[in-house]
Order: structure tokens, then sequence, then C-alpha cells
């Protein structure tokens, strides 16, 4: 399929370039709508022709790439349950959104996340699923799950343990606080930071670079770089689990979905 | 080294220009949330023109409970 439309994203084949175009107001969270989308997409990652070389991710909202998990949707489907229901809930979606962000860590195509605004929870794990972190001077990173008493859960704590130094990943989850785009890339997350509203364009340059490159040795190299951290990833759904149990996550969550205060992102 | 008024001086400049409200309108001890109109959003993308404005980092967990511009200069002063 060299094109698709949904809800939540579209993605369109463009000179052996596959560009996905996250666009689910307000800022692309992540919920069950946007998972479909994500599946679809997944799917139709396993079948591009050999002629593909590369992926951009990019958002089209305004606000950022993505703000994350969508909370009130989590907060509204579990609150009604009881914890083993919502228990079994949480880790099916994460069980579905796990194997959506592997397919695209184990593709073999250059994936590329065009990063401007909002990257958070969620979202940054979207991102660190890709190769190459390219951001626009305006991009925030961050893990704001601790205020919540939970930990990320799509992956986020060993894609960023492959990453990066352990003092950064640290000091990202447990103060929560968000990192602009020139500390992202002087830790090592961000390849290339671009100017305000530049981030898609740099790009599209970069997957045109690599698109020059033979496909088979551009995968070999990939798969020997960037190794999938399976065992961990399996462990952070059962920590994830184990925490989604305790009352004060709800209560964490039904603060954030309420919250009047101005800043209801900042950790 | 900035004095506190040459940062706060910048720091309403530059609120002045992104949120597009004209300069003499903003005074230091205005409370940027409630004069600027601005949501948790629009704070974030503040944060981050005075981080690479003045070439600092500033935890955005020193924003809460700032709300009026000479004491988000003071903050900012303290990491010049």
């Amino acid at each position: 399929m060299n094109s698709y439309t949904g809800k939540s994203l579209s993605w369109e084949v463009r000179e052996g370039v596959v560009e996905v175009e996250l666009h689910r107001a307000p800022c692309n969270e992540i919920g069950t709508e946007m998972l479909g989308d994500l599946e679809e997409f997944a799917k139709a990652l396993e079948t591009f022709s050999r002629e593909t070389s590369a992926v951009i991710i990019h958002s089209t909202r305004p606000a950022g790439f993505c703000a994350g998990a969508d909370l009130r949707e989590l907060y509204q489907g579990a609150a009604p349950l009881d914890v083993e229901a919502r228990v079994a809930g949480v880790r099916e979606f994460l069980h579905r959104i796990h194997a959506v962000l592997n397919t695209l860590d184990d593709s073999p195509l250059t994936t590329i996340a065009a990063v401007q605004g909002v990257c958070f929870g969620g979202g940054f794990e979207l991102a660190l699923a890709c190769d190459l972190i390219i951001a626009d001077k305006m991009a925030r990173f961050c893990f704001p799950e601790l205020r919540l008493g939970l930990i990320p859960g799509f992956g986020g704590i060993p894609r960023l343990r492959r990453d990066v130094g352990n003092a950064i990943v640290r000091d990202l989850l447990l103060t929560g606080r968000s990192i602009n785009a020139q500390k992202a890339a002087a830790v090592g997350l961000v390849s290339q930071v671009a100017g305000e509203g530049e981030a898609l364009r740099v790009a599209r340059a970069t997957a045109a670079q690599v698109a020059k490159f033979d496909r088979a040795t551009s995968a070999a190299a990939k798969r020997f770089a960037k190794p999938i951290p399976h065992d961990e990833l399996r462990r952070e759904i059962d920590l994830f689990c184990e925490m989604f149990t305790r009352p004060a996550v709800m209560e964490g969550l039904k603060k954030f979905v309420e919250s009047t205060d101005a800043l209801p992102y900042l950790p | 080294m900035r004095t506190i008024e040459q940062t706060t001086g910048e720091i309403l400049d530059l609120a002045a220009q992104h949120f597009k409200v004209p300069r003499a309108s903003l005074s230091p001890q205005d409370d940027f949330f409630k004069k600027l109109g601005i949501d948790s959003l629009q704070a974030l993308e503040m944060l981050t023109r005075l981080e690479n404005h003045f070439g600092i980092e500033l935890p955005d967990f020193e924003m809460q409970g700032v709300s009026d511009f000479r004491t988000l200069a003071s903050r900012i002063q303290a990491r010049l």
C-alpha cells in the first residue's frame, strides 16, 4: 500500500521514502484510535518495496510531535473497572504498542523521527524506536510518567538505556524534567538540530542521503548497531502492570485529567 | 554579566515578540499567564525560547510557582 489515510495518521511513499504524518488533535496522543492506525502502518512497513529506503515520521500538529499516551482515555477506560480488569486492559494495550514499536525498531528501512515541539512520554518512546531523531530547536523531550506513579510503558527505559549514558537516563526519569533539542543532541539522543520549523526538511535531506546506499548493507549495519532489548522490554511491561495496580496511579491520572492547573504538562 | 534588570528586559522583549503583544504593555511584576493568556504548551515554548536565548538549561520544575517576569528573571540569572 503506497498511501493510507487514517483518523490519526496518514502515509505516502514519495521517491522511495515513506512519509508518515501524525495528525490527531490535540497533539497526537496515543489511544486506541492512534494505536489502530499505527498497527496498520506496522503491517504495511513489512510490505514496502525494495526501492523504499527510509521512513520519516513527523507531525502536522502545531503543539508538537506527540504528547504521549492518551491519559484521558486511559483513565476513563480504567476507572469503572476492578484492579484485575484494569491491569488486563493495560497489558493488552502495552503488548499491542510494543509490537508496533518493535516492528518499527526492527525494520530494515532507515527510520527518522522529525520532531518539533512536544515529544513527551509515549511520543518520546515512538521517536526512540526510530534510528535517527532530527529535532527542530523548539523541540522538548520528557518522560513525565513518574509524576503519575508510573514508569514509561511503551519501551522507553530499555530504548533510552540503549541509546544514551545512564546518568541522563536517571536524570530524565527521576526528575521528570523536559530537555530541549540542544541538550538532547549533547547527550546523544538527537542526531541533528534543525532550525525552527525545519525538522521535516532536514529529515528529507537525510533520507535522500540514506537512499544512496545499498539497502541490504544499511539493514545489516542497523541490525548490528541497534539490537532490540527484548528481555528488558518484556520486563518493562510486567513492571508497568505491577505499578498500575497501585491506587496512587488512578489518583494521579484523575488529578491530571481533572487538572485546571496552568502547567499540567510540567512535571 | 547581565544585571537582573537587563535579564528581565530581555525576557520581556522575547515574550512580546513571541506572543505578539506590545512591549510597552508588559512590566516585570506582571503575571505572565494572565497577561499573555498562555496555556501549558505555550509556557513550554517560552521556556525553550528563554533557554535558547540565554544559552542555559532551566528545568521546567523551576518554573512551577513562578508567574511573574521578575521572579523568572531571577531564576534565569542564577544560571547565567
